[in-house]
């Protein structure tokens, strides 16, 4: 297969950016979307060009550092995949693809594609965990759970947190990574005791970090190649409302 | 917007059954007309209660366009550098037009109010023969008006289709169930409303109310 490839250079984040044409030969349709990059970036090494720089770790969809948006999609056309899981079978010979970072104010471009996804870290510091040290498994009958909830809570804990949900949306909302972190833990028994003061909390660290508001319009749980459900954030909305009706700092209350 | 999105919903609701009246002629239809200026007498002076209830709804209207308008900004300002390539929102059709739906709403009601409320738009304006009014101003010969009209209500209709969702949504609709219910239930009522509105100006068009 050949190939065009528009793609974003940016040489820091004081550069202003712009879609740079590469084509590229011989692409086989069994390279995964990546190896694709690879191959450019070996050429352009070679020619004395400076590679695109782009995240990757696992390569194997888990570790959430791929973050490209290709052709408009965040994660290319195949659904329920990230961008190392696309294979170049997804695209046919004489095609142009468009990759670029992901754009989000709370993402700031580090370089080329790769952007600066630290705003998840503080929206996680800011109550995404349980404070308790909880030590090793207990003994799995002590503290029974519903497997209703236990699987909601499971297919939550499933992000990777790579940001397609934002990169993804109209609005530029961090809502579906919050919420699957919310749903996550208020649906277990460890994540009672902090349930309410941690959606006050991890919602207002997400609005400071300068993340549109969500609108209910979808395009984040259409993204995201971990399928989280878009009504994890009714649960994220419910508990807010809770919290924000309860009295805190009331013993008893 | 959910909370006052309800409330401009619970007036179209009662609008749209208090416009059903015409289909039971024009005396019965003037009589409601004018029995709404005496809603709460004789607790209230005449008029009171519709005036109450237009501050209420004005207010309503602005602190809707108020929270639309803080989204949209945040919004804008979330995605500074906007995407060379940036594919259609393909999940929703609705909620991509909700925004400038929403204008096209506003100056819908702007002219409805100057059309059929204070009637300086209306080609009778007769406060004292509403029925008479509305004859008027969707006869045949003004197509025109139909035709703005229905665009307007179809805008209201796509509107009303995500708001709905997105209202139960805003206020802790968390279930898988629960989402496929308020969807159709956005979208049976939506398209109820619309039809029932739709009703009047085609009745008239047709000659079924003369």
């Amino acid at each position: 297969m050949n190939l065009t490839l528009r793609i974003w250079r940016q040489h820091g984040p004081e550069d202003k950016g712009r879609m740079v044409t590469y084509p590229v030969q011989d692409v086989s349709p069994d390279m995964s979307f990546l190896e694709m990059l690879d191959v450019l970036n070996e050429r352009l090494i070679l020619d004395g060009e400076e590679p695109v720089a782009f995240d990757h770790d696992c390569r194997e969809g888990i570790c959430g550092a791929c973050s490209l948006m290709i052709n408009g999609e965040a994660h290319g056309p195949q659904r329920g995949t990230t961008a190392c899981q696309l294979h170049m079978r997804q695209f046919s010979d004489g095609d142009t693809i468009d990759i670029e970072p992901w754009r989000a104010r709370a993402f700031p471009v580090v370089k080329d594609l790769v952007v600066n996804r630290n705003a998840f870290d503080q929206i996680i510091a800011a109550g995404g965990y349980v404070t308790a040290p909880t030590g090793s498994a207990p003994e799995a009958h002590s503290v029974p759970v519903p497997k209703a909830d236990a699987d909601a809570a499971f297919s939550s804990a499933a992000c990777i947190g790579c940001g397609a949900c934002v990169a993804a949306c109209p609005n530029g909302s961090g809502m579906l990574f919050t919420a699957a972190k919310i749903t996550q833990l208020s649906l277990l028994p460890q994540g009672q005791p902090e349930r309410y003061t941690r959606v006050i909390g991890m919602v207002d660290a997400h609005d400071e970090a300068g993340f549109g508001g969500c609108t209910n319009v979808g395009e984040c749980a259409s993204a995201c190649p971990k399928g989280i459900p878009l009504n994890t954030i009714g649960r994220l909305n419910r508990d807010y409302l809770k919290a924000t009706a309860k009295r805190s700092g009331t013993p008893g209350s | 917007m959910a909370v006052t999105g309800i409330i401009l919903v619970l007036f179209l609701i009662a609008h749209m059954l208090g416009n059903l009246k015409i289909f039971t002629g024009e005396t019965s239809f003037d009589h409601y007309a004018h029995w709404l200026r005496d809603i709460g007498t004789p607790l209230l002076p005449t008029t009171w209660f519709l005036w109450i209830q237009r501050a209420a709804l004005t207010v309503a209207v602005l602190a809707h366009i108020g929270a639309a308008v803080v989204l949209a900004k945040r919004s804008r300002a979330a995605r500074p550098v906007p995407y060379a390539h940036r594919r259609k929102i393909h999940v929703n059709y609705a909620a991509r037009t909700m925004r400038w739906g929403g204008v096209i709403i506003l100056l819908f009601v702007i002219y409805h109010i100057l059309d059929l409320t204070t009637g300086h738009l209306n080609p009778q304006g007769d406060p004292a023969n509403p029925y008479g009014n509305v004859v008027a101003d969707f006869a045949p010969e003004r197509w025109y008006v139909t035709l703005f009209y229905t665009l307007a209500l179809v805008t209201l209709g796509f509107h009303l289709r995500h708001g709905a969702f997105s209202a139960f949504r805003s206020l802790g609709q968390q279930t898988p169930k629960g989402e496929r219910r308020a969807r159709i239930a956005a979208l049976v009522f939506a398209v109820a409303l619309v039809g029932g509105y739709l009703l009047v100006p085609f009745a008239v068009i047709t000659g079924l109310v003369a």
